[in-house]
């Protein structure tokens, strides 16, 4: 029937099935963030690393180019730091990228009362939050673990597969280290702008949380004479953590351990403090 | 068909039938009680709705809202049931959701969104395929009258387009019940009269049946046929607008020229309880007197009737009728 006819007609056609939904808030949100021309310059510039560290390797194993170079072979070392030096500067972008991008996933639902149009539907809390963070997850995962096993595989490839059988735990720790970080990142984020509802003070929380929080943690540490500050240190836990996973040796203030505990906790919060926020209408009792 | 309207049944209990309705129950509550802390904002709500049109009216805070967003699961009942089409609120909204439109009393749309994105969005959650759903996103905007500025994003519109686009989302993806809350808030008189226009569009094509909250008598008058009046969490009044205007057609006002009080007691004998002020008649028809009879006797007396109307209960007498009790 053509659009114009001014007239109503019941949908009688199959639906589409219920796991499926959230995909399509996965879809609209991704293609609303992309219309930004900056998000996707610094979308672009989160694969410079990855390409340099993907060159090194290749340079790495390519000894006559090196000796035309005049460098020593065993300057670039493909092992466990190199792998951390990876995660850590791709973890930095993913943060950036976060603080740009997460705040904006639902705080606009949030600030135009866009909630009761969702969960009026069937479609449930659960599902709308999979979705939304579905879009960072994914977003993040793109320019952390995805080519940091993309690396891998290369140097694997390239230096035999009794280095891939000796060093398969680094693609393990590559991948966990990732998904932490990812779950923390943008749990934050989507918890701060359910609260604040404005994205750029969203953002300039999240920036805060990371920056004062470290501040704040040294002062603890130097005032109070203690090395507790560092719980509420979301990178030094973060580092501490990664440290462990990469097997890097560095003194930590804290126990491995306690940190993954905090880590663990941080998630747990942010999630109850998103789930608080994302119904259709808040109950003020 | 007979209406029975029981209001305190019990202890704080309101209870509303309608008996021998032709259409399956919209909503059925059985003591529905919701409690935000202290506060009891619905209070042992007892009611079966049949119309194809239900308002739901009362004064602000009475409870209308919270009633809707209890059928639609936002909130959790603290005692008795609600069913809406026979499913269960508390065990079954998903089925209910699935066959519910709704459209929102407040700002509800996404800004930086075109309204035909915004509302294909709504489809494809509602479970439309893709294509499907944006089909029918261009239909919803074309029927509510949003064709030319539905590539606009939604942050641009005026308030009165913002709810024609709230209204467009909830019917794109075919619901059964469309529920509306306050749907004319904030409209100028000639976007009020194009809303209430689609209101009776909607509710006479017969696809759909609506409840609509409202504190704005008018609106429930010129689109409901069954109102349910609500007042501090309880039910009020419940009245079946058609029946209440058959009922009162007995109810005449004459308007005459030449008339003494022998026309007003050749009227009494027939039976009718008459009141006269100046040239005005009031008065109530005796059963098996019709209007062609008080034609008669003024023919015969040689009485001029200007002017000759039934007058019923308007909705504003019943709603302060309730608000009294």
């Amino acid at each position: 029937m053509a659009v114009y006819r001014r007239n109503y007609k019941p949908y009688v056609g199959a639906l589409t099935p219920a796991w499926s939904r959230c995909l399509v808030l996965f879809r609209y949100s991704r293609r609303n963030l992309f219309r930004s021309k900056f998000l996707t310059g610094l979308f672009v510039v989160c694969f410079f690393y990855p390409v340099l560290c993907l060159t090194m390797i290749y340079l790495a194993h390519s000894v006559s180019f090196l000796e035309q170079m005049g460098v020593p072979p065993g300057v670039v070392t493909i092992d466990n730091k190199f792998f951390y030096h990876f995660i850590s500067v791709q973890g930095v972008f993913a943060f950036l990228l976060t603080a740009f991008a997460g705040p904006g996933l639902i705080s606009p639902d949030l600030a135009n009362g866009a909630l009761p149009l969702y969960f009026c539907r069937p479609f449930s809390r659960v599902e709308y939050v999979l979705g939304k963070s579905s879009v960072l997850a994914i977003l993040l995962s793109q320019i952390t673990w995805v080519p940091g096993l993309i690396l891998f595989a290369m140097q694997a490839g390239l230096a035999g597969a009794h280095w891939a059988w000796t060093n398969l735990w680094i693609a393990g720790s590559l991948f966990l280290s990732s998904l932490i970080w990812i779950a923390i990142l943008s749990l934050l984020a989507m918890a701060l702008s359910a609260w604040v509802k404005w994205r750029i003070v969203a953002g300039a929380l999240l920036l805060g949380v990371m920056f004062f929080g470290a501040g704040f943690a040294q002062a603890i540490n130097a005032v109070m004479r203690t090395e507790s500050g560092h719980f509420i240190d979301l990178a030094y836990l973060m580092g501490t953590v990664w440290n462990a996973l990469f097997q890097v040796d560095v003194d930590h203030a804290i126990p491995v351990a306690e940190a993954w505990i905090a880590l663990l906790f941080y998630c747990g919060i942010s999630l109850w403090l998103l789930m608080r926020k994302v119904r259709a209408y808040e109950v003020i009792k | 068909m007979s209406t029975t309207t029981q209001l305190g049944a019990a202890a704080g209990e309101s209870k509303v039938t309608t008996a021998a309705a032709p259409l399956v129950p919209l909503i059925e509550l059985q003591g529905l009680s919701v409690r935000f802390g202290n506060r009891e904002i619905l209070n042992g709500l007892t009611a079966s709705l049949r119309g194809r049109s239900i308002g739901l009216l009362g004064p602000n805070g009475a409870g209308k809202s919270t009633l809707i967003n209890t059928l639609l699961g936002f909130y959790k009942s603290c005692g008795g049931s609600a069913r809406v089409f026979g499913h269960d609120v508390a065990t079954e909204i998903g089925k209910i959701r699935g066959v519910v439109g709704y459209m929102p009393e407040n700002d509800a749309f996404i800004s930086k969104m075109s309204a035909v994105s915004f509302v294909q969005m709504m489809g494809e959650l509602s479970g439309l395929p893709a294509d499907m759903a944006l089909e029918r996103a261009h239909e919803a905007l074309f029927y509510v009258g949003l064709a030319e500025a539905r590539y606009r994003q939604l942050g641009t519109y005026s308030l009165g387009m913002k709810q024609l686009a709230k209204l467009a989302q909830a019917i794109v993806h075919g619901p059964k019940v469309l529920i509306l809350d306050e749907p004319t808030n904030g409209l100028d008189p000639s976007a009020r009269q194009r809303m209430i226009r689609m209101i009776r569009e909607i509710r006479d094509g017969k696809e759909m049946r609506i409840v609509l909250c409202s504190h704005l008598l008018r609106d429930v008058e010129d689109t409901c046929d069954e109102v349910l009046i609500l007042k501090q969490g309880r039910i009020a009044h419940y009245s079946n607008l058609d029946e209440e205007r058959r009922a009162n057609k007995r109810f005449l006002e004459l308007e005459t020229y030449g008339a003494n009080g022998d026309f007003t007691e050749a009227i009494e004998k027939l039976g009718c309880e008459c009141a006269v002020t100046a040239n005005r008649m009031k008065m109530i028809l005796a059963d098996g007197v019709e209007t062609r009879d008080i034609f008669r006797l003024a023919a015969e007396r040689q009485v001029r009737i200007r002017r000759m109307n039934f007058r019923r209960d308007t909705l504003e007498d019943i709603f302060l009728k309730a608000m009294e009790s």
